[in-house]
């Protein structure tokens, strides 16, 4: 403040002493876009002097003294000021105001200003995805939306995302829907971030307006299209870097493995296999043979236009990226292209209209599971070279039938899976009479999937699981279709300037179809992957065998919704829907979903509408129930598609068997949602501050409950029906605060922080066991997360510790741990007996923790100063669990060095037990594998370097900005393994590492330009 | 109003758009499967046919029936890696077992699985008519006889539900069957069952007639009815095609699968892969993986994970000169040493691997080659049928000459001497004949439980409590805490 100040002063005195006027010549241009601005207001401060700009964003403004400033204003635009020094001709670029109130933001069939909102939604500008140059968009949403969280399924190049919004309302499928210009994407990462307008996230009850897939919420992308009457502009932005892992785990070298295993050998009584451990030496690090620093190269070009009638768009992306892990074994690349047309076909008959090509390729390896390749890096004994003598690679003898050697392993492994994807949407839009427009719009998605893979003959070692005596080659094609078609009638008037009423009828019909079809062949020696084929394969066999699997599933779905408005200060809005769905029998197939929300513009009146304090203030509040139908076809008919194959003369015969078990009764799960909000802006609206408080209840939760398997579900292809049975509720607070504020005229800055809140209880679990059980430890230890009353959903269902037996009249005065597998002995774990019975057994099992972060937050920071543009941008997960499932604990495999600080004797240790080769109860799930997975990470820090006007314009460009980006930058947690972002799609069973594939560090180098 | 282009195309819009409206009707979202609908199923004789395999297919998850049996009787300890290795083998090795058995559950349901698809076929058995249906029947009622015949075995009172599916909801409804009236419907089935089977089948591994004669004597003896099990079971060695191998040693090898000594044949193949996460979808048998030797490297086997090793105690009750020892167990340290094959030493190492049903090379090794081993189960042999017609008619009193004839055919082919002995003396030379000749084939336990003699055999075994498995816990739970737990659990 005191900087404008003195520069106000600054410029006052200037103005006085020199006094010359010029006739000022300029054009304006939209931000980075190169868009011309028409209409934007140009007037010399402090006067009346003032001109609009033209069509093509020229203007002209006589009389401007020396040093006389301008000031340039646009709605939704940040207002700029230029001072006069001379007469030559100004480029002026307004960028657009995301913090503006009168930004237009989609929401639910149509856009609504920022102001008018009366839902929790978030928005992420294009602006922010520029700056922060993501590869895909999770990075941008990640840390940004406060009741957002994204965490990746694996660091691999090409995985999906985990994206929940408030939390995790089903023991099913938890993501939200996902529109691109309407038309549904299963996966973000097909899109290309560069070809994104904005986001919309619908977080309450709001997001009904979109019905039954909206249960988890809603993420609206708009996709970026010419401006009418621009000239074609260019875009092209480039980025090349490479990418390494945050971490490698400190395992053993082969000394100490050595000590080690002799030790836990001695324990035993048994003979030491390692006679000369002072040999041994560092030995093999495998993730050092696994790692890799990896290519990461993205390009993108795009130009858009319009004529004084259309817009138009063409873009066109390619990404390849290498795995950390791997590297180009573990490869994903995107290739992308994409046209939009718009245009008035006739005086108030408006056609929009896009189609998008996308085609991926992604080559796979073991990743995030027991036999993964980390896995086997971490297990594999250090004293094994990569390859021996004869340059074969080693085998991993006596480490269980598991751990084989990485590095043969990925060079055993050859795969491919391609997906050529085609979507399209096609939308008209015509006003009828005064007030009254209908509109249709069609979306589509074809997409065919084509993988295959080759296995090879490999030998691991004696016993290996992943050995195979005979090579085998699959292959699969699979292909999707979809379509949605929606059409619906507007009435929108205005009384009195004070009741505005906006009212829609709308139809809505999804269908989504596939089919699926497979083969496998063997023996195809002499064959590699590039050649091999089923042509060159015997005892060929379809997955199959009774036909291609297809399915057909459809929505229908009537609603209609009431927007009202009393001068622009209170603001109702209601949605009724009547759903049908194919999911559910004829009794239950429709269901009808309520939802309303108001709002209150407190600013508004009077008592505040000349506050200099607050500049604005809303209460909003949102109530609303969605139906959900996120479960599999026909679960309420019994049908034939199980699995009954029976060995006649030799042969196999395939015959026809029961498929899961049908339940006529299932119908509509429903998510009821309260939201209150409070939207505030103070200090000339520098200061905006957000606060929402939530609770989402899920009702009538559709889920696989416990049968009692005299029905055959155990049978193959046979599986328990579905049942409406558990209520879930998450609760929450989410809370956002930014600050804006330019310095000076060269040097501003912004942050913003969020937060959120999330208590996730499971209210009932109506299956006859009052739990759901899921997870896996270990090898084969079940029933380790539960979904269970009182407890959050997925918490970890096992043994308490109690520290570690110092001596042996510590294990006598305990009860007898034999259940667990053997007799404990000084140097074993204490287990507690939760329930008193005087033994320590799995009926001992109790809440050990839970995968669900209590709060997360990000924070945000950005800076620029001259040409130079600094974010920064960091969040934060804290109160999750994690558990440790990536050691094998097999006499021979090798350890990490926290193991070093085994117990070895009485006193010396009281968390980590002996280690020894005999039986012990020691590996079982117990709080001892539970680990604390809160964690710090700077998810992006980038610096850029726009060069400025005078020095590009002479080559022809508009804008060309240079930068590095790290992404992934530092992680500070606790937590033991590669990444605590780790995460599994299933609710009941998330939160356990079986070596997940980290997260890998970034580093880029981009282009930005326009031209 | 002046027709102009955009009044034509503003009516065209509007019209379609009505259209639309209209034309979406709630039928759209009324779609029929593309897989039939098990209510309008059995239109042919095929729709028949394709049921009948899917009700065969279930007897492949009976591995876990003789891998069990087996580690449940004083034959076998339940080896494996580690203590920790499947728990479930190893509490019912030590007789520790609960209600919470994870296995023994698995073993439930697959049974009640091959009771389901087996009653589905009866539910609609007169739908459709077609030359060959009473075959077809009376196929289904020896499976639906076999699944049953295994329930009562391992868990005494079970459910009995007959020519209909259980259907969700009605396990709230179904109550425990006394023993006595279930046995009664595995006899009736396979009575009618071999009334209507040929005594021989053109497609290798279907039942035929002396499969369902010889498991109704096997039924009738488990209830101590040794006049009539004698009866059907010399039927079959007096009418049946079946003749005992003069070479015991090629009995269990995969060249020899369906001899003249089998009677009935769960039939493997290892074309087919196979995973974990479902191992009763396995075409392979999955306890022949599961008992092979752990980390092997040699010839002739192959690796397995250990389980189910024979103890000493039973190596040394082979008598001198016995052939059967060394092909029902496998000395894996003087093999080692014959041959310089190595292996690892799994949990409860003995020293000795179950010969029979180990995995062997040669086979296809489709993957997980541990679980696609094709090595079929032998489970009814005539060896079996003629020891158990010598146990009836000695134990009934009704001809010890006969049962010495029967069981001395038996000692002839293993080289060993003819016993001579009468009554109860015979009887037990008739007991020890029958653990030797079928070690390894999950029949010893039940042999013991039936004759009482499990409490002096097997270390742990409580009488009045082991002879029947806990009815699985979860399983009372689930279907409305109605039925009574088996005594002692």
């Amino acid at each position: 403040m005191k900087y404008s100040f003195l520069l106000t002063a600054f410029l006052l005195l200037t103005t006085i002493t020199v006094a010359q006027n010029f006739n000022v010549k300029g054009t304006l241009i939209e931000g980075d876009s190169a868009f011309p601005l028409l209409g934007a207001s140009i007037v010399l401060k402090g006067t009346t002097n003032g001109v609009v700009s033209d069509f093509d964003g020229n203007f002209s403004i006589d009389e401007i003294p020396m040093n006389g400033v301008l000031v340039i204003s646009y709605l939704g635009f940040i207002t700029r000021q230029v001072t006069i020094t001379s007469s030559e001709f100004l480029t002026i670029r307004l960028e657009t105001d995301s913090e503006s109130l009168d930004e237009v933001i989609v929401v639910g069939y149509g856009t609504r200003s920022k102001k008018e909102i009366t839902g929790a939604v978030s928005v992420i500008s294009s602006e922010t995805i520029e700056e922060l140059a993501p590869t895909r968009i999770e990075e941008a949403l990640q840390g940004q939306v406060a009741g957002v969280n994204i965490t990746a399924t694996s660091g691999a190049p090409g995985s999906a995302s985990n994206i929940r919004i408030r939390g995790i309302a089903t023991n099913g499928n938890n993501q939200p829907l996902i529109l691109v210009d309407g038309n549904v994407v299963e996966d973000l990462s097909v899109i290309n971030p560069s070809d994104i307008e904005s986001i919309s996230v619908l977080k309450d009850a709001t997001a009904g307006i979109y019905g039954v897939r909206a249960a988890n919420g809603v993420i609206l992308i708009t996709t970026k299209i010419g401006r009418k009457g621009s000239e074609l502009k260019f875009d092209y932005n480039v980025s090349g870097g490479f990418q390494e892992t945050t971490r490698k785990l400190p395992v053993l070298n082969a000394t100490q493995y050595g000590l080690l295993v002799n030790e836990s050998f001695a324990n035993n009584g048994e003979s030491l296999p390692f006679a000369n451990v002072g040999t041994l030496g560092e030995g093999t690090n495998w993730q050092d043979e696994v790692f890799t620093n990896a290519l990461k190269i993205s390009n993108d070009f795009s130009m858009r236009g319009g004529t004084e009638n259309s817009t138009y768009s063409f873009s066109a992306s390619l990404l390849t990226q290498d795995g950390i892990v791997g590297g180009n074994k573990n490869n994903f690349t995107r290739y992308n292209s994409r046209v939009s047309f718009n245009t008035e076909l006739f005086d108030k008959i408006k056609l929009k209209s896009g189609l998008t090509y996308v085609g991926t390729s992604n080559k796979g390896l073991a990743q995030s599971s027991f036999g993964s390749v980390l896995f086997n890096a971490l297990n594999n004994a250090p004293t094994l070279s990569v390859k021996d003598v004869n340059g074969d690679f080693t085998l991993s003898e006596g480490t269980g039938a598991e751990v084989i050697n990485p590095v043969a392993q990925i060079a055993d492994t050859f795969n491919s899976s391609k997906v050529n994807k085609i979507s399209g949407f096609f939308g008209l839009n015509y006003e009828v009479i005064k007030n009254v427009t209908v509109e249709a719009n069609i979306q589509f998605n074809f997409s065919e999937v084509k993988g295959r893979s080759f296995n090879p003959i490999v030998f691991y070692g004696a016993g290996k699981v992943f050995n195979k005596d005979r090579s085998e080659y699959v292959e699969n094609y699979n292909t999707f279709n979809d379509y949605t078609f929606d059409a619906f009638i507007t009435y929108d008037n205005t009384w009195a300037d004070k009741h505005h009423l906006n009212a829609s009828v709308f139809t809505s019909v999804f269908r989504t179809e596939g089919e699926f079809s497979g083969s496998i062949g063997f023996d195809l020696e002499g064959f590699n992957f590039g050649n091999a084929s089923l042509d060159n394969a015997s005892d060929i066999q379809n997955f199959f065998p009774n036909g291609n699997a297809v399915f057909d599933s459809r929505l229908l779905s009537y609603f209609g919704r009431v927007q009202y408005d009393y001068s622009g200060k209170y603001l109702f809005s209601a949605v009724v829907r009547r759903d049908g769905s194919t999911k559910f029998g004829p009794e239950n197939r429709f269901g009808v979903f309520p939802s309303a929300s108001v709002g209150w513009i407190i600013s508004d009146e009077q008592f505040l509408e000349d506050s200099s304090v607050v500049n604005f203030l809303k209460l909003r509040g949102s109530y609303g129930i969605v139906g959900s139908d996120a479960i599999p076809d026909f679960r309420f008919v019994s049908i034939l598609n199980g699995e009954g194959e029976y060995v006649f003369n030799d042969e196999l015969s395939i015959g026809i068997a029961q498929g899961a078990i049908a339940n006529p009764e299932i119908r509509w799960e429903q998510q009821e949602t309260a939201n209150i909000g409070i939207d505030a802006r103070f200090l000339s609206s520098k200061l905006n501050v957000s606060l929402d408080v939530f609770e989402k209840r899920t009702n009538d939760l559709l889920l696989v409950p416990g049968v009692s398997y005299i029905l055959g579900n155990t049978a193959p292809g046979s599986s328990a029906p579905i049942v409406n049975a558990g209520d879930v509720s998450n609760r929450g607070l989410e809370f956002q605060i930014g600050y804006n504020e330019d310095l000076t005229d060269e040097m501003s800055f912004g942050v913003s922080y969020n937060f959120t809140t999330l208590k996730n209880e499971v209210l009932r679990v109506d299956n006859g066991e009052g739990f759901l059980s899921g997870g896996l430890f270990g090898i084969g230890q079940g029933d380790v997360a539960r979904m269970e009353v009182g407890k959050p959903i997925g918490y970890f269902f096992g043994l308490q510790t109690d520290g570690i037996f110092q001596t042996q009249a510590e294990v006598d005065a305990h009860p007898s741990q034999i259940a667990l597998g053997a007799n404990a002995q000084p140097g074993d774990i204490r287990f507690v007996d939760t329930n008193g019975d005087g033994k320590i057994d799995l009926e001992d099992k109790t809440d050990i923790g839970n995968p669900i972060p209590d709060v997360t937050m990000g924070i945000n920071l950005s800076y620029n100063y001259k040409n130079i543009d600094f974010q920064m941008y960091v969040f934060s997960s804290i109160g999750n669990q994690i558990v440790r499932n990536y050691e094998r604990n097999l006499p021979l495999t090798n350890r990490t060095v926290y193991s070093l600080d085994r117990w070895t004797g009485a006193g010396s240790n009281n968390i980590d037990p002996r280690v020894t080769t005999g039986a012990t109860g020691n590996g079982t799930f117990s709080d001892y594998f539970v680990e604390d997975g809160s964690f710090i990470r700077a998810q992006n820090m980038q610096v850029g370097y726009t060069f400025s006007d005078e020095m590009i314009t002479d080559a022809g460009l508009d804008k060309l900005r240079i930068y590095f980006s790290a992404s992934n930058v530092f992680t500070l947690t606790k937590y033991r393994g590669y990444d605590p972002t780790t995460s599994t799609s299933s609710p009941i069973g998330a939160g356990f590492d079986n070596g997940f594939y980290p997260s890998p560090r970034t580093y880029l180098l981009g282009v930005n330009l326009k031209f | 109003m002046k027709f102009n282009r955009k009044n034509v195309f503003g009516i065209c819009l509007t019209g379609m758009m009505l259209s639309l409206f209209i034309s979406c009707s709630d039928d759209f979202i009324d779609v029929p499967s593309n897989d039939p609908n098990s209510e309008e199923f059995f239109n042919s004789e095929e729709d028949y046919q394709n049921a009948l395999i899917a009700a065969y297919d279930m007897l492949q998850s009976s591995y876990i029936n003789v891998l069990m049996g087996e580690i449940a009787s004083d034959n076998t300890l339940a080896g494996g890696e580690s203590a920790n290795d499947v728990p479930g083998f190893q509490q019912i090795d030590d007789m520790i077992h609960t209600s919470e058995n994870v296995q023994l559950r698995e073993l439930w349901g697959w049974m009640y699985a091959g009771v389901n698809r087996a009653n589905f076929i009866m539910e609609f058995k007169d739908k459709t008519e077609f030359t060959g249906k009473n075959e077809v029947i009376a196929q289904t009622r020896f499976l639906r006889a076999y699944y049953y015949f295994e329930l009562v075995k391992w868990f005494g009172d079970v459910p009995l539900v007959v020519d209909q599916r259980i259907l969700f909801g009605d396990q709230f409804e179904v109550d425990r069957t006394p023993k006595a009236q279930v046995y009664a419907q595995i006899e009736e089935d396979l009575q009618l069952a071999a009334d209507d089977l040929p005594a021989s089948q053109s497609d290798v591994g279907r039942v035929t007639k002396g499969a369902a004669q010889a498991l109704l004597g096997k039924v009738l003896l488990y209830q101590d009815k040794f006049n009539e099990s004698a009866n059907i079971l010399e039927t079959v060695i007096n009418s049946g095609p079946y003749s005992l191998l003069t070479d015991y040693s090629t009995m269990f090898e995969n060249d020899n699968e369906n001899n003249a000594e089998s009677v009935f044949e769960v039939q493997y193949t290892d074309i087919q892969g196979a995973g974990f996460g479902c191992l009763q979808c396995s075409e392979g048998n999955v306890a022949v993986g599961f008992n092979g030797i752990r980390s092997y490297n040699g010839p002739l086997f192959e690796s397995g994970f250990s389980f189910n090793v024979p103890t000493q105690e039973v190596v040394d009750e082979f008598e001198n000169g016995d052939i059967r020892k060394d092909i029902a167990i496998l000395d894996i340290d003087a093999w080692a040493l014959l041959t310089g094959a190595t292996f690892v030493a799994g949990y409860e190492h003995t020293g000795y691997y179950n010969r029979k049903y180990i995995a062997r090379e040669g086979d296809l090794n489709t993957g997980d080659a541990n679980l696609t081993n094709p090595n079929n189960y032998r489970s009814i042999r005539f060896a079996d049928v003629l020891l158990m017609a010598a146990e009836a008619l000695n134990r009934g009193g009704i001809d010890d000459t006969r049962a010495r004839r029967y069981l001395n055919r038996v000692r002839l082919r293993a080289e060993l001497p003819e016993v001579t002995a009468t009554g109860s003396s015979l009887t037990n030379a008739i007991y020890h004949e029958r653990r030797m000749e079928l070690v390894g084939e999950g029949h010893h336990f039940f042999d013991l439980v039936r004759t009482n003699r499990a409490a002096g055999q097997i270390d742990g075994f409580v009488a009045g409590k082991h002879e029947l498995f806990p009815i699985p816990a979860i399983e009372i739970e689930l279907t409305g805490n109605r039925w009574a737990q088996n005594p002692g659990y």
